[in-house]
Formats: C-alpha cells, sequence, structure tokens
C-alpha cells in the first residue's frame, strides 16, 4: 500500500503521453497488417483478377492469349461440363450430410460421455490428420477391393442389391463407383465437421440437461429442443468446413472413383495442367467459386450466424 | 431383451464408437500393409509378412528426397504464415483501424473457397508473370493458404488475455519490448503455437495447391499421388505409420508436459 503514495508524482508525467498517442503509434497497427496483407493481396487477391481476366481470354499457347471478353467460353465450359458441376455439389452435399450423421455422435460422445478419456478420443480423432491424407485415401483402395471383406458383407446383406438399384454402385463393385467416392469425401473431412461440433458441444452447460429432464422432458425432447439448438454454431462451420472443400476436392474421385464419377476439380485440372485449355478452366473454376460463395451466403443468412462473414 | 435395452441406453456411445472406427480404420489398414511383401507393383492385397520395408525404408528412388523437400517447405511456411499470421492477429484484436472488417473478410475469404480455384487463379498468376515454378512458388502458395489458419488460431488466444497484465508490467517499469518478451508473447504463445501446428500440417499434407504450382518439383504428397498410377511402394505405408505414431507421440508427451505444469503450478 505504501506504492500508492508514490505513484502520483509520475501520473502528470506519463498521462497526456497516453491520451494523445503519436503519429507514431498510431500507425502500429498498419506496420503489423502490411506484410501479411501484403501477402494476401498479391497471393490471394490479384491471382482471383487475373483468374476472372483470363476466363474472357481467346488464343492458344503458341500464339498467345488475349482478352477479347469472349463470355462464350462460360457457356460452353457449362454445356460441356455440366454433369462435373452438379455431380461436384451432389457429392459434397451428400458428404457433408454423412459427416454431419456420423460426426454428432462422436462429437457428443468426447463432450459429455466420454469422462476421463475425452483426451484419449481427442487424439484419436486429430492423429490420423498426421498420415498423410493421399496414403489414406489409397488405403480405402484395399478396403473396398472387390471381393474383399466390405464387399462380402455388404453383398450378404443385400446391401449391395439395393444400392446398385440406386445406382450407387454397380454390381458386386464399390470401388470406382458414386458410393466409393462419396465414402472418401465423407472420411477426408469428418475431422473438420467434428471439432466444431466438439467445441460448441463442450461449451453447453451440463446443467440444462438436468434442467430439461426436471421439467420432464424425454432425452429425445431434451435433444431436439436443448443440445441441438445450442450447437448450432458447431453445426454451420462444420458443414461449410466439410462442404466447401469437399466440392472443389478431385483426390477422392481420381483415387477411387472411375471416368463416371469425375468432379468438377478433375475437369480444372485437367484443363489447365494437361490440355493447357487456360480460359476453359479459369472460367470453371470461377463458376465454381461462384456457386459456392452464393451457396455459403445464403446458408449462413439463412442459419442465422451471420458474425461469420 | 436385456442387450437390446443396453443398445438402446447406449445408442450414442455406440454411434459414436462405429466412426471413430470409421476414421482409424485406414491408419491400421496403412500400418499393417507396411509389413505386407507384394508381388506386383502395387501393394493393395495382403500376400505376406515381411520387415524389407522397415528396414530400408528410403529404398524406394526419389521417395525420401521429396520426403526432406516436404519437411524443407513445411518448415519454412511454418515460419512465414506464423509470423506474418501471428503480427495480424494482434493489430487486429489489439488495436481499433478503419478497415478492419475489411481485412476481417480478406483473412476469412482463403478458408471459404475451394482449394482448386486458389490453386488456379495462383498458376494465372505465375503464368502471367512468367515465373519459374518450383520451390519458390510452392512456398509462396503454402504462406498464403497458411496464413488465415494462423490469424484464426491466435486471434482466439489473445482475445481472451487480460491486457491488464502488460498494463501491470508497464506499471512495473517494464519497457514495451521487455513487456512484449517477458509477458505478452508467453502469454500467447499456446495459440501461436497451435498456429504453427496447424501451418505444418497443412503444409507437409498439401496436395491440390502444389499440384497445380509445383512444376516439375515433387513434394512427398505429389510422390504419393504419382505412385497411385505407377505402383505403390510399401515404403510409402511404412512413411505413413512412422507419421503417425511420431504425431500421438508429440501429443502425449504435449499433454504430459501441460499437466506436469498444471500440477506444479497448484
Amino acid at each position: 500500500m505504501t506504492l500508492t503514495k508514490e505513484a502520483p508524482p509520475a501520473a502528470p508525467i506519463t498521462r497526456p503521453k497516453v491520451r494523445k498517442p503519436s503519429t507514431r503509434k498510431r500507425l502500429v497497427p498498419y506496420w503489423l497488417l502490411l506484410p501479411g496483407i501484403l501477402w494476401l493481396v498479391v497471393f490471394f487477391a490479384l491471382p482471383l483478377v487475373y483468374q476472372a481476366s483470363t476466363s474472357v481470354q481467346t488464343g492458344s499457347l503458341e500464339k498467345g492469349f488475349e482478352v477479347t471478353w469472349h463470355f462464350q467460353t462460360y457457356w460452353d465450359a457449362l454445356k460441356d461440363y455440366y454433369p462435373q458441376f452438379i455431380r461436384s455439389l451432389l457429392y459434397a452435399g451428400t458428404a457433408t450430410i454423412l459427416c454431419l450423421l456420423l460426426g454428432y455422435p462422436l462429437a457428443y460422445l468426447i463432450a459429455f460421455k466420454a469422462g476421463r478419456w475425452r483426451n484419449v478420443v481427442l487424439v484419436l480423432v486429430i492423429a490420423p490428420f498426421f498420415t498423410s491424407f493421399l496414403i489414406r485415401t489409397l488405403a480405402w483402395k484395399t478396403i473396398l477391393a472387390d471381393g474383399g471383406a466390405v464387399v462380402d458383407v455388404l453383398n450378404t446383406l443385400h446391401v449391395l442389391d439395393v444400392t446398385s438399384w440406386l445406382g450407387w454402385t454397380e454390381s458386386n463393385r464399390v470401388l470406382a463407383t458414386p458410393m466409393a467416392v462419396v465414402c472418401g469425401l465423407t472420411y477426408n473431412f469428418l475431422p473438420f465437421m467434428i471439432l466444431p461440433l466438439y467445441t460448441s458441444l463442450e461449451r453447453i452447460d451440463g446443467r440444462l440437461h438436468e434442467a430439461a429432464g426436471d421439467l420432464y422432458a424425454t432425452p429425445a425432447t431434451t435433444f431436439r429442443k436443448v443440445t441441438f439448438p445450442l450447437s448450432m454454431p458447431g453445426v454451420v462451420s462444420g458443414t461449410l468446413l466439410t462442404f466447401i472443400p469437399a466440392s472443389g476436392d478431385y483426390v477422392n474421385a481420381e483415387l477411387l472413383g472411375s471416368t463416371d464419377t469425375k468432379m468438377v476439380g478433375s475437369v480444372i485440372q485437367t484443363q489447365f495442367l494437361r490440355v493447357l485449355d487456360y480460359p476453359t478452366a479459369a472460367a470453371l473454376s470461377f463458376m465454381l467459386m461462384a456457386v459456392v460463395l452464393i451457396m455459403v451466403t445464403v446458408y449462413i443468412r439463412r442459419s442465422g450466424t451471420e458474425d461469420l462473414v | 431383451m436385456p442387450v437390446l435395452r443396453w443398445i438402446r441406453r447406449n445408442l450414442i456411445v455406440i454411434a459414436g464408437l462405429l466412426t471413430l472406427a470409421y476414421m482409424i480404420l485406414p491408419n491400421v489398414v496403412v500400418m499393417v500393409f507396411s509389413f505386407n511383401k507384394p508381388n506386383g507393383r502395387f501393394n493393395y492385397a495382403w500376400q505376406r509378412f515381411s520387415l524389407d520395408a522397415w528396414k530400408d525404408p528410403c529404398g524406394v528412388a526419389d521417395m525420401c528426397g521429396s520426403l526432406s523437400l516436404s519437411l524443407q517447405i513445411a518448415a519454412w511456411a511454418t515460419i512465414g504464415a506464423t509470423v506474418l499470421g501471428t503480427m495480424i492477429a494482434f493489430a487486429l484484436v489489439r488495436y481499433r483501424f478503419r478497415a478492419r472488417g475489411a481485412i476481417n473478410s480478406l483473412i476469412f475469404l482463403p478458408m471459404a473457397m475451394p482449394e482448386v480455384v486458389m490453386a488456379a487463379s495462383l498458376l494465372t498468376l505465375f503464368l502471367n508473370m512468367g515465373a519459374q515454378l518450383g520451390f519458390w512458388t510452392i512456398l509462396i502458395a503454402h504462406i498464403m493458404f497458411c496464413l488465415s489458419f494462423v490469424v484464426t488460431a491466435v486471434k482466439a488466444r489473445v482475445m481472451s488475455m487480460d491486457p491488464r497484465l502488460e498494463e501491470a508490467a508497464r506499471d512495473l517499469y517494464a519497457g514495451p519490448v521487455q513487456t512484449f518478451l517477458r509477458v505478452t508473447l508467453p502469454i500467447a504463445a499456446p495459440g501461436i503455437a497451435a498456429g504453427a501446428l496447424l501451418a505444418f500440417a497443412l503444409s507437409f499434407d498439401d496436395f491440390i495447391i502444389t499440384n497445380f504450382n509445383s512444376g516439375n518439383t515433387v513434394t512427398f504428397p505429389m510422390f504419393v499421388w504419382g505412385s497411385a498410377q505407377r505402383g505403390t511402394p510399401v515404403q510409402i505405408n511404412v512413411i505413413g505409420t512412422a507419421m503417425f505414431i511420431i504425431a500421438v507421440l508429440v501429443v502425449v508427451v504435449g499433454q504430459l508436459i501441460a499437466n506436469r505444469r498444471k500440477n506444479s503450478a497448484h
């Protein structure tokens, strides 16, 4: 307490400085931001502008490309590749729903039921991340192989009859069918669903569950009226983190699928790196970005958590 | 039926454990097949047990070279993204200034865009500039897409920091540099470490953006991708298994250290 008595003499000297920050001090945040933001502007924003310009160019690799405002490219690309486009959104959407259905119980388990096993389960969720995802995706080739255990079991249970009828699989095959691609997509993006779900579930006060029970709510009602609504932020960010990367992915479609399961990412990759038809590739990529951004914006508005954007 | 009743009561736990099994299964397969001795070029069917691949993990041409290249790129990308990202995070949390909203969106957008779009647009930039694709273009791309994740991780930590601790340091006559090094940085360290770890994992494992911007340079994911067509050597499974084990060890050791610190603090 003796310190406070000595403090006042210093105050008159320092106070005015704090109230009126010097120009140098006011510039501090800008200096902090400059290098990183410059990096993002030059290597993220500027490339998008270049891509927009590339998409309306015509020409060839030998003669060079020129901006001719040739919007026809968009129409042609859409006409040629709309199946891949629709397929991408369909597969990504299905994988997202499956991720939510599979991920929710696990996130719930970690948040409320795991007890002292919580950290162990969390490690098991995150650790697969560290084995290269390409290696893990290739492992699905072994798991879903023709005549393998999984296919045999599904066959015995007549599941494959149903899925073949629905067009998800082909006769006795799972590999190289839509089901394999969706299975791979679901697998690859599950952690992106589970972690945000877990974070939002963990924040829920356990006493709310008790209160709901005291008010004669059944466990199902408690879930529907209390737990699920409170976990909405996790559901929203989880579905976004799954759907967005899945819609542009082409690794699963290439490794686990066939030519009939190609997604728009594969087309962009082939056009850009092998066919070297830059305008078409740029137009497709631009359309994918537009579709995803529009869907995301609408979705965020609808779900009412606008603080994300 | 007591069994059915038990299943009904523990439905969530059972469903959760099944999901966990679905997530772990490929890792188990990778591990098991690292002990396989395949007949042909492809390591998809079990033949017989062998330790060959473990005894000679670098026995495949170019594989370990690509691995060390990936580690180098990941290390530099982590340093770059962590430094730049931490600076941005501090600016966003600690200062009020104009254009804050715009900058927040610029940080958010790379995370809300399919990777293939970023990859393709970056390639158009490099092609237009006539840049030589290789190590540097990969590094630039990796720092770009890791940056947002680092900012998010560090921001979360800095936001929960009590600014009064820094005021207290200043009241005790610590200079700005001293305050930053002795107070601010240690408190923010877990967030920065999380961001750095995330950046390293993202960079090391990235395939799509690297595929577009690497030219003829082969990183480890590129090597695995190529091998899927040419025939996957067993050594790839060895590397995958080793990575998994190292990751688990790092997490376990980290937990132990954190626990010990917590115990000694009380």
